[in-house]
């Protein structure tokens, strides 16, 4: 009884999310166009219990429920909260633009949450299997977002190939688990990680689940050569689900690949920090020289998440503490800096008009000096230029990568982040140094607009003092990975 | 109260003109453009006062770092928010607040778009740039190092000529690659020494192979933004199409700061791969010195031919650090404060002719001196500035390198004083061709002398040239001990013992 209720208040804030995608969904039937507001609030209601309770149950220590296959440590509970704060952004930003393309019902708000609740298993999850089903949550409820809009023919293109290729990488998966499981005799992590350091098994056989693990979870970041999805989805869906395909999602990624490498698979670190390498060079270089032709902004965006994966990778194939540290500071960066670009690129769309096209920022520091200056410090701090967060980010990875000994590496990426800084400063033209082409005012709630300059702020304010955020990531870290 | 502001004099001198910049954005309005304007100018006069006291409060016996401030900023990476400024620093800091003043008048009716924006770029900008100059810290350094180009940037892309755009980001991404590399060598040291203080890299022994790995990546940031032969190209571009306060900024200040940080980073860290690679450094210098002055030569530009004098000129400063003597190095810090005076007047006299006529080709004028008297001779006055001529500060700088120079090697001293002839040749070749002779066309004809605005700046500029070539004493007392302090550095050997 006690190991149950135990059990219970240790999944509670999945248990209360799952709750309220129900309630919205139920909601929704009874609910008349004009008071389907009321979804939105409760799924920020949610969003906020949740939190409320990831807070009140945190403790330092880490806590195994439902035999072992769960678990609640420092490094789940920091990421939750990272990922309850960009939904709700992203509910915020994304409320307008829903709305005017008559996407506003209840689906988007309990599919979003049960992915959600995907993302938090995800991050959670203490057997290869708990990992497995919050992983396939999270992206069965993102094809069917995508595909939301069903009249669009490029949306569903996008969502048919993002279910096509993320069913393949699932199925690599899960096939490299089978290795793991065939060698170790557990699903567990922490039971893999002592079987493979107690007893000689045969190596070949665990590299090559581990080369399916690897490539699956490549296929998830959308590291290179397993990348191709990305731009196509990024570009096809409707911007309201980039933005939430973009950002989130790779925090609980983030914690997949750490449970998985970091703490499952630790003995086979030389392997897959070559694997990492290589992925993370080839992301860096083809993100950021691609990114440069592309004419479309959110293909550029996905270009530059590709080089941005690279830089992550960087900092987790350093296999220390430090450089897991940077991994998730970066990450953590990453998903600040694309909320606040995807959340303007939201607010320059209005109806019948998406702002997609590098053309539609021309001039935009005449139409609204403000929005500009936002998208400019979210550009610069993509880039990597200080005084932003993104700054902190690459010097965050960039020591972690030569601490491990991996110097010219570290040169080379640097080279790359200035070719990197062409296309970030080509928007930045765009901007200021051209004039607009179309003088539409810009229109949104006082809400979005407020938040998202908070939004676009904070990487100036992080930036300038980003010690908080590195201590809670050093706190996740440490205190999570023995 | 007064001692708390001496304290923290150099963080006032920092953040009150980014503070004033931030408040003269919310002034925006075009149809009001003066408000903007007086609170730029109230702005940066302000900000200038506040530097003063570190002439006047200066300990000019101490060749280390006065003013100090420290504290602990970024924890995880033991990185301080330390300032603190020597007798090399103190005079660039005041160069610095002091021609923000100048580029905010130069720019008063000029600039009719987006006055607030212009303004408060420069007002950051001057702020980062003396952040730079005091920064004790290698990430705080860096962090003011590229900050500033965000703004320099803006200013050349929007308010620039109409090649703007290619300039700009040439200028952005030369900078950023060699800033980068730098940030590798600055990461690198401190996983040797676990800190981003400069002074305990001072003090750090490393082999002579890593020596020259680390001032090859400080001299890729360096070098880039002296500029050095042959990673200049990027200069002639930006100051072609820059505005005329970008110009100024760019050519007063900006170069310096590559100046600047050789003393402060790549010699005194590596010693001995400065050494060992002087001959090097030497040889550029030389070939910015006489190559880049032929290249002058032949310049239709104006902005252009003065662009690339900078850079020949910069080359004496670079001169300068790498014979090692007391005599080159101080005459190179001359020589940075008065090149920051004289080629800020020197397009300073361009933009006059600019805004009036709307080009800077040299063959669009001649005989402007009939039209613009008063004009002229400023401009005469300038232009024997830049060519060296005795009893004004261009004069000062460059003898003493050359003197320095002579106790090297004679050769080096012969090579470097051809820049005497060549300079002359190009900056009399030039005024003749446009202030000299008869009035060219209707163009010159219609030309009107200097307003009072542009009189009282270039005045200013005038004299501050003429007392620094017949009186240098109060800049060399101050750069005296930190010269001494810091070549005597330089004389021991960084190698480990024992290797």
């Amino acid at each position: 009884m006690e190991n149950i209720r135990y059990d219970l208040i240790t999944a509670l804030p999945e248990i209360i999310l799952l709750g309220m995608a129900m309630l919205v969904l139920i909601a929704d039937l009874f609910l008349k166009q004009s008071n389907r507001i009321a979804i939105y609030g409760l799924s920020q209601l949610g969003l906020l219990l949740a939190a409320y309770f990831t807070v009140t149950t945190h403790v330092p220590s880490v806590g195994y429920a439902f035999t072992g296959t769960f678990v609640d440590d420092t490094l789940a509970d920091v990421l939750k909260l990272m990922i309850y704060v960009g939904t709700s952004l992203i509910f915020v930003y994304t409320r307008q633009y829903i709305q005017l393309r008559n996407m506003f019902r209840g689906e988007f708000y309990a599919l979003v949450l049960f992915s959600v609740v995907g993302m938090m298993i995800m991050v959670s999850g203490q057997s290869m299997l708990t990992l497995y089903i919050g992983l396939e949550l999270l992206s069965l409820s993102l094809y069917a977002l995508v595909a939301l809009d069903r009249d669009n023919h490029r949306a569903t293109e996008a969502a048919m190939k993002y279910f096509v290729l993320g069913a393949l990488a699932s199925g690599m998966l899960l096939y490299g688990m089978s290795m793991i499981y065939g060698m170790t005799g557990s699903l567990n992590i922490s039971d893999i990680n002592h079987a493979l350091m107690s007893g000689a098994r045969i190596h070949s056989v665990l590299v090559l689940g581990l080369v399916f693990i690897v490539a699956g979870l490549a296929f998830k970041l959308g590291a290179v050569p397993f990348q191709m999805w990305v731009p196509d989805v990024y570009e096809g869906s409707p911007t309201a689900m980039t933005m939430l395909i973009s950002s989130v999602p790779k925090l609980a990624a983030f914690a997949f690949v750490i449970r998985l490498l970091a703490q499952a698979l630790p003995t086979l670190a030389v392997d897959w920090q070559q694997m990492l390498l290589i992925m993370a060079v080839l992301s860096i270089v083809l993100g950021n020289v691609t990114a440069i032709a592309q004419t479309n902004l959110k293909r550029m965006l996905a270009y530059s998440t590709i080089s941005h994966v690279g830089f992550v990778l960087l900092g987790l194939m350093s296999a220390s503490g430090n450089g897991y540290v940077s991994a998730l500071f970066y990450i953590a960066s990453y998903v600040v800096m694309t909320l606040a670009g995807f959340g303007i690129i939201l607010l320059l769309s209005r109806k019948g008009f998406e702002a997609e096209n590098l053309s539609d920022l021309k001039g935009l520091n005449q139409r609204s000096p403000w929005i500009a200056f936002l998208m400019l410090i979210v550009m610069f701090s993509m880039a990597g230029v200080p005084p932003t967060l993104g700054f902190y980010a690459k010097f965050a990875v960039l020591q972690a990568a030569l601490q491990a000994g991996f110097l010219w590496v570290v040169v080379f990426a640097v080279l790359m982040a200035v070719i990197g800084a062409f296309y970030y400063l080509r928007v930045i033209k765009l901007m200021y140094f051209d004039e607009p082409q179309d003088n539409s005012p810009i229109v949104a709630p006082f809400d979005m607009r407020v938040i998202l300059s908070m939004n676009a702020l904070a990487l100036l304010a992080i930036g300038i003092m980003p010690q908080g955020l590195m201590s809670v990531c050093f706190y996740a870290i440490s205190r999570s990975l023995s | 109260m007064l001692d708390y502001f001496l304290q923290h004099i150099l963080s006032f001198s920092i953040w009150l003109p980014i503070l004033a910049g931030g408040l003269v954005l919310f002034t925006a309005n075009d149809n009001k453009p003066n408000l903007t304007r007086w609170a730029a100018l109230f702005g940066s006069v302000v900000s200038f006062l506040v530097t003063i006291p570190l002439y006047t409060h200066f300990n000019f016996a101490d060749g280390g770092f006065q003013f100090q401030e420290n504290f602990l900023w970024i924890m995880s990476f033991n990185i301080h928010y330390h300032l603190g400024a020597d007798g090399i620093a103190i005079p660039l800091i005041l160069l610095t607040s002091f021609t923000t003043v100048i580029v905010v008048i130069s720019a008063w009716e000029v600039i009719e778009k987006r006055v607030a924006q212009y303004m408060a770029s420069f007002l950051i900008m001057s702020g980062l740039m003396i952040g730079v100059f005091s920064a004790l810290d290698a990430i705080l350094y860096y962090v003011f190092w590229e900050a500033m180009l965000i703004p320099m940037f803006l200013v050349i892309g929007i308010w620039g000529g109409p090649n703007r755009v290619y300039a700009t980001v040439k200028f952005f991404l030369y900078t950023l690659l060699g800033s980068l590399l730098m940030l590798v060598a600055f990461i690198y040291m401190f996983h040797q020494t676990g800190s981003f203080a400069i002074t305990d890299y001072y003090q750090l022994p490393m082999s002579l192979d890593v020596q020259v790995l680390i001032f090859l990546a400080f001299f890729a940031a360096f070098a880039v933004k002296i500029p050095m032969w042959p990673v200049h190209t990027w200069l002639p571009d930006a100051h072609v199409e820059a505005p005329t306060g970008g110009s100024v900024v760019l050519a007063a200040i900006a170069l310096k700061l590559g100046g600047y940080s050789f003393l402060r980073f790549a010699m005194p860290i590596a010693p001995d791969a400065a050494h060992h690679l002087s001959g090097f450094m030497i040889a550029l210098s030389l070939i910015a010195i006489v190559y880049i002055a032929l290249v002058a030569l032949v310049q239709k530009d104006m902005k252009k031919l003065i662009a690339y004098s900078s850079i020949s000129h910069m080359g004496f400063v670079t001169l300068g650090f790498f014979i090692f003597n007391n005599l080159g190095l101080e005459g190179a810090v001359v020589q940075m404060v008065s090149h920051g005076f004289i080629s800020a007047a020197m397009f300073l006299c361009v933009g006059v002719l600019y805004d009036r006529v709307h080009s800077r080709q040299i063959e669009a004028y001649g005989g402007v001196a009939n039209t613009m008297p008063v004009f002229a001779a400023f401009a005469v006055l300038f232009a024997m500035a830049n060519s060296g001529l005795p009893g004004t500060s261009g004069f000062v700088g460059e003898f003493m390198v050359i003197l320095g120079a002579i106790q090297v090697n004679f050769w080096y001293a012969f090579l470097a004083s051809f820049t005497l002839i060549f300079g002359a040749a190009y900056t009399l070749w030039m005024v003749k061709r446009v202030f000299y002779g008869e009035v060219a066309n209707a163009n010159v004809a219609a030309l009107k002398d200097l307003n009072k605005r542009e009189f009282l700046i270039l005045a200013i500029l005038a004299i501050l040239v003429l007392a620094l070539g017949v009186y240098p004493q109060p800049l060399t007392d101050m750069t005296n001990a930190t010269v001494t302090q810091l070549l005597s550095h330089l004389a021991n050997s960084k190698l480990p013992v024992g290797l």
